[in-house]
């Protein structure tokens, strides 16, 4: 028995360094050849060397991609989670009619091929004649992520006492302020992770955004450009960038979740 | 013109198909501390949750200080409700916890925090005021419930089996506590519950649920000692409840044939010969001894097994046919009884003391 659970755990904890190899080498790898001197990214490596970065620093084009990537998944994660937070709510709090079509409706974007979705998208800003916006990036992020951050917001919504917002009701809250003052309140460490998440996948995302960003370019796009045609080690120092700010939004959004998760698992309101 | 502070007037709720309340006609007056107690599923929560607006009649009427409230909402209404699950903001400490509804009406800072803490004081969580609302105790969380309930000084206070979750020590002291403040207010409690002892112990008036209807309401001395109706004298629990046929009847005092024997009653209500009756016998009312008594009702039982809570102990006996009947004594008075092993028993108890049900049959 004893002798089982050791294999299984050896074999489980085998499983897992390969998985986390096998997602993280290459990043690493990406990240070691950003600081490595030569040109080539091979081994034995090089001198370490900031050459790469001064190099991105000084390019117009990486300040003009990171500010369009910044302003499209800031306004991207801000409208998201508003709209997958009425989503949620109105999943929580109703019942009505058509409502599993509704949901399925809601819940269906990342399902779609994206190549389908960048293509239609890029069809139907142009055909209303807004194709190449920076909204335009917006908008399709937008409906790419919701879903997102709707599962978010439902899962916390799961939580919640239901009659927290009728103990609202009853002290004199309208149902518009007991949205905001008992809702909101509670759904916060879901809403601020609902934010981190759909702005990483905005920030990362790619397809969509070379369909329809026109002269726009986001991070992701540039860095096609850069690797297309050419070898160039700047890639490795924009991508250690992209792989720090996503990393960075993802953990926090991460760490959110689990605190309120170990909170509830701790506390003893019912 | 004076009239009760709640009415109800033929009130039905329905949930799709089924019905949890009918034929609720009900007044309550003001600064009466009322108990609604029923079975689980009786639709005693219903009623409290409609006062509150948060369920609207099917049918009927709901008035409180004479308007109909029926359509009007929640929020816009005055009837504070301590919850079951107390349902206490975790995301906000005691004292803002305490402020809500006065923040809901707009009340400045300084009179809130000026209010709530007037209230904590009152219900001894002053020195919380700054705490978490999870990391306090079952009591303690229920002081703040009912501070945040009371702050806003309402004319009702509503209260759904508030004290089902805490210990039974606790559950005494909260009851002082309730009392003490009912008191002094001088407001309506309309307080919901299944636990008779805690009903008894605090209400002037208490209704009894069954089935979604009023099945009997009145002082807690009466629904004990004279229940309407079978469904009451059972709920109530404790007493003996005997069903047969009147055989004769002489100076008021009927003679009823029950599978226990014949049984002589005082007939109050005039039931006729030949007609089956069902009385009730409060478990303290029947006495242990170890002689017939011509002047009371005597049945030879056999101890069945006995109940010890306290200084009252409940005997479980059983006649010769196989009825069970409930004895409550004093404990100490059992040394005075001699069981002699297996021998037989008599209970007794005087004529008067059955009372008889007004369900009549012939």
């Amino acid at each position: 028995m004893n002798n089982i659970t050791k294999f299984s755990n050896a074999m489980l904890l085998t499983y897992t360094t390969a998985i986390f190899l096998f997602i993280f080498l290459p990043i690493a790898g990406s990240v070691v050849f950003s600081f490595n001197s030569q040109r080539f990214p091979t081994i034995p490596l090089g001198s370490f060397s900031m050459e790469w970065y001064e190099g991105v620093v000084d390019d117009v084009d990486f300040w003009d991609a990171a500010k369009a990537s910044l302003t499209v998944s800031l306004f991207t994660s801000i409208i998201a989670t508003f709209i997958g937070f009425c989503t949620a709510y109105t999943d929580y709090r109703y019942q009505f009619r058509g409502k599993s079509i509704f949901i399925a409706l809601a819940l269906l974007p990342p399902t779609i091929p994206l190549i389908i979705m960048a293509l239609a998208m890029l069809a139907w800003f142009a055909r209303i004649g807004i194709s190449g916006q920076i909204y335009a990036i917006i908008i399709s992020h937008s409906v790419l992520t919701i879903p997102f951050a709707m599962a978010i917001i439902r899962m916390r919504l799961n939580e919640i006492d239901p009659r927290l917002e009728a103990a609202a009701w009853n002290l004199g809250a309208s149902e518009w302020v007991a949205v905001k003052s008992v809702i909101i309140p509670f759904c916060r460490p879901a809403i601020i992770s609902a934010l981190c998440l759909t702005a990483a996948i905005s920030f990362d995302e790619f397809a969509v955004a070379w369909f329809v960003s026109g002269l726009n370019k986001t991070i992701p796009v540039l860095i096609l450009e850069i690797v297309t045609g050419n070898i160039d080690p700047r890639v490795n120092a924009v991508g250690s960038f992209v792989f720090l700010v996503s990393m960075t939004l993802v953990v926090t959004a991460q760490c959110l979740i689990m605190a309120s998760r170990l909170r509830k698992s701790n506390g003893n309101f019912k | 013109m004076t009239f009760p502070l709640v009415q109800f007037r033929n009130v039905l709720k329905k949930f799709g198909s089924f019905t949890a309340v009918k034929n609720i006609n009900l007044d309550i007056e003001a600064e009466e501390f009322i108990a609604i107690m029923g079975p689980s599923g009786c639709g005693k929560t219903t009623m409290l949750r409609m006062l509150a607006g948060l369920e609207t009649p099917s049918e009927g009427e709901i008035l409180i200080d004479g308007k109909v409230m029926n359509n009007v909402k929640p929020h816009e209404r005055d009837t504070p409700l301590v919850w079951q699950s107390l349902a206490l903001f975790p995301f906000l400490n005691v004292q803002e916890n305490v402020e809500f509804g006065l923040k809901m009406k707009g009340i400045k800072k300084k009179e809130r925090e000026l209010k709530a803490r007037e209230w904590l004081k009152r219900l001894e969580i002053n020195q919380f005021s700054n705490w978490d609302v999870n990391k306090l105790s079952g009591g303690q969380q229920q002081r703040v419930a009912l501070a945040r309930a009371l702050i806003t000084e309402p004319k009702i206070l509503l209260l759904d089996e508030p004290l089902s979750a805490l210990d039974a020590h606790l559950v005494v002291r909260m009851q002082q506590v309730l009392t003490k403040l009912q008191r002094e207010i001088g407001i309506t409690f309309i307080y919901v519950t299944h636990s008779q002892s805690e009903a008894f112990a605090m209400a002037d008036r208490v209704v009894i649920m069954g089935n979604g209807e009023i099945s009997q309401t009145g002082v807690p001395r009466d629904i004990y000692r004279a229940p309407a109706n079978r469904f009451v004298a059972e709920f109530i629990g404790r007493n003996n409840i005997l069903s047969g046929n009147i055989s004769s009847i002489k100076n008021e005092i009927a003679l009823v044939s029950t599978s226990a024997g014949k049984l002589k009653i005082k007939n109050h209500r005039g039931a006729t010969v030949g007609q089956n009756v069902t009385f009730v016998i409060s478990a303290d009312l029947v006495k242990l001894c170890n002689q017939y008594n011509d002047n009371r009702n005597n049945i030879a039982c056999r101890l069945i097994s006995e109940e010890f809570i306290g200084s009252v102990v409940t005997l479980f006996l059983e006649s010769k046919d196989g009825t069970e009947f409930k004895v409550q004594i004093q404990e100490r008075e059992l040394v005075d009884i001699n069981f002699r092993g297996d021998n037989e028993l008599i209970i007794s108890w005087e004529i008067h003391n059955a009372h008889l049900l007004p369900e009549l049959e012939t």
